[in-house]
């Protein structure tokens, strides 16, 4: 390829010409994903709290082995070491989070925001070197579609999980009826969200439609990537919506479980 | 009148300074209006490009507060007069003189990807057949005016200076005009993967922030690009499927 044979300058770290506070959405990013991730491994070290009537906690479901009476297999299984502490969310959660960590919009912020790659748009570089996604570690990024195969199960069993959030049983009777909760509104609205999220995914839209040249011959496939492309146009968006409600759903559903906050029915 | 600081920056390859300079502004005046108003009175030698004063020609590409932007789009209204405005030519390419530099190695990179290849004709008249449902998503990148600004935001070149292996997203749009083509019958993926080193791009987005045709470089034409890279050289599945194809 061609080569220039002038040397180029080259900025020191933080170093542009902008006037503006380029370094307030990088921080601002920082701050929001360094919340969530702290919450979250507090969350799911804690093992205990994150099932409040016939509410579950997305960070735990599907709860594969566990105590609680939502769980697939039983208790805590045998085979599980000694020495390692058991959380229902151990089993489960390097999937969803392996497709935030690979999705497209996440990577370019969190490239930005953890490791100045660029700290912002025209803004100097701390390091000389640059790899990108062209090798390891980062050509692993490439493994996003399959995150994405997993993280549309994932909708499935949520979606399950809000269907079942509207159904309570009464303590005297123990008949099971239809009812609304702030926590069936809270996990309803947080399944929509991961739904616009994980449906306007970059890899969902060339796998439905963007791979092909030619879309008049297959009006469903058309239709199809037309609607994740709407979805993917806010994907930034999404992203951000979907993080907040699933870190809420699981505050809502802990504070209702350890009796801080009480769940009100509406119907 | 009222008048405003610019600061430019004057100087060539070898050394150079920024400049302070008043000027009156009007009602109505662009960034490359104040240039010329300076150039025509204070400093007759002050270099810059420009041509059409529309924001289609790409020419007057430069540096405004540290972002990249064209001059002639950049309204005196909008940018922020209570401190000097910064003028800078674009980073990413050798400077020749004040705000002008040297983009050729953009044509150069142009000549070496493979060109458009169409398919047999449709009719024996030597047309084709083409709906305009396949042609919209190609359409969006045809709107590019070849200014280079997203060249120049792109760290890759800007910081890293990897012109020699990198093609940057101007390069990557034109890729993505081609590849995804309905009547284009050339395979580019393994090109793009090798020598057009799309997997440096890391997906900031600062290009399709810069660009003044608002084409949605990034989501629209690279990401798209790397899906199909992945299609070829990363997912085994496909990978298998492919065998069986054949």
């Amino acid at each position: 390829m061609s080569t220039i044979d002038v040397p180029l300058g080259k900025r020191g770290f933080g170093q542009s010409s902008r006037p503006d506070a380029w370094w307030l959405q990088p921080l601002a990013i920082f701050l929001g994903f360094s919340a969530f991730i702290v919450y979250t491994t507090w969350a799911i070290f804690q093992a205990e709290h994150y099932t409040a009537g016939p509410y579950l906690s997305p960070f735990y479901s599907p709860e594969l082995f566990g105590p609680t009476e939502h769980s697939w297999f039983g208790p805590k299984p045998g085979w599980w070491p000694m020495w390692i502490p058991f959380s229902p969310a151990f089993l489960i959660l390097w999937a969803p989070l392996g497709f935030r960590m690979t999705c497209y919009y996440y990577r370019g912020a969190y490239y930005k925001a953890f490791w100045a790659d660029p700290p912002a748009c025209a803004v100097g570089e701390p390091r000389s070197g640059y790899r990108g996604e062209r090798s390891f570690p980062l050509i692993i990024q490439n493994v996003h579609r399959y995150f994405l195969y997993i993280a549309l199960g994932f909708i499935v069993m949520l979606s399950y999980d809000a269907w079942k959030a509207l159904w309570f049983s009464d303590p005297t009777t123990g008949s099971v009826e239809f009812g609304v909760g702030v926590g069936s509104i809270v996990l309803v609205v947080n399944v929509a969200l991961l739904s616009c999220y994980a449906f306007g995914c970059h890899s969902l839209r060339h796998l439905l439609g963007g791979r092909k040249n030619v879309l008049s011959g297959s009006p469903a496939l058309g239709k199809t990537y037309d609607c994740v492309s709407c979805l993917n146009r806010q994907h930034m968006r999404w992203a951000w919506l979907s993080l907040f409600s699933v870190g809420f759903s699981d505050l809502y559903i802990r504070l209702c479980s350890m009796g801080v906050w009480t769940d009100w029915r509406i119907l | 009148m009222p008048t405003a600081t610019f600061r430019i920056w004057r100087g060539n390859a070898g050394s150079g300074s920024f400049q302070d300079y008043d000027c009156e502004i009007s009602e109505g005046m662009v960034v490359l209006d104040a240039v010329h108003k300076i150039q025509a009175e204070q400093a007759n030698d002050l270099a810059v490009r420009w041509n059409c004063k529309a924001g289609k020609c790409g020419s007057c590409s430069a540096e405004i507060n540290g972002s990249p932007r064209l001059m002639c789009m950049a309204r005196l209204s909008q940018v922020p007069l209570d401190k000097p405005v910064t003028i800078e030519p674009m980073q990413t390419f050798p400077l020749v003189k004040d705000l002008v530099c040297d983009v050729s190695w953009n044509f150069e990179v142009k000549k070496q990807l493979k060109p458009f290849s169409p398919r047999p004709p449709d009719a024996e008249d030597g047309s084709w057949r083409v709906l305009q449902r396949d042609v919209d998503r190609v359409q969006e990148f045809r709107k590019c005016i070849e200014c280079f600004l997203c060249q120049d935001v792109c760290h890759v070149l800007r910081e890293h200076h990897f012109h020699d292996r990198f093609i940057g997203p101007r390069f990557l749009v034109h890729a993505a005009a081609l590849e995804m083509h309905p009547l284009d019958s050339e395979d580019r993926v393994g090109q793009l993967r090798e020598t057009d080193g799309i997997g440096y791009c890391n997906i900031t987005k600062c290009c399709t922030n810069v660009c003044p045709e608002h084409i949605t470089i990034t989501d629209n034409a690279i990401i798209p690009l790397k899906e199909r890279v992945v299609d070829e050289f990363y997912d085994p599945l496909r990978m298998v499927f492919r065998v069986f194809q054949k």
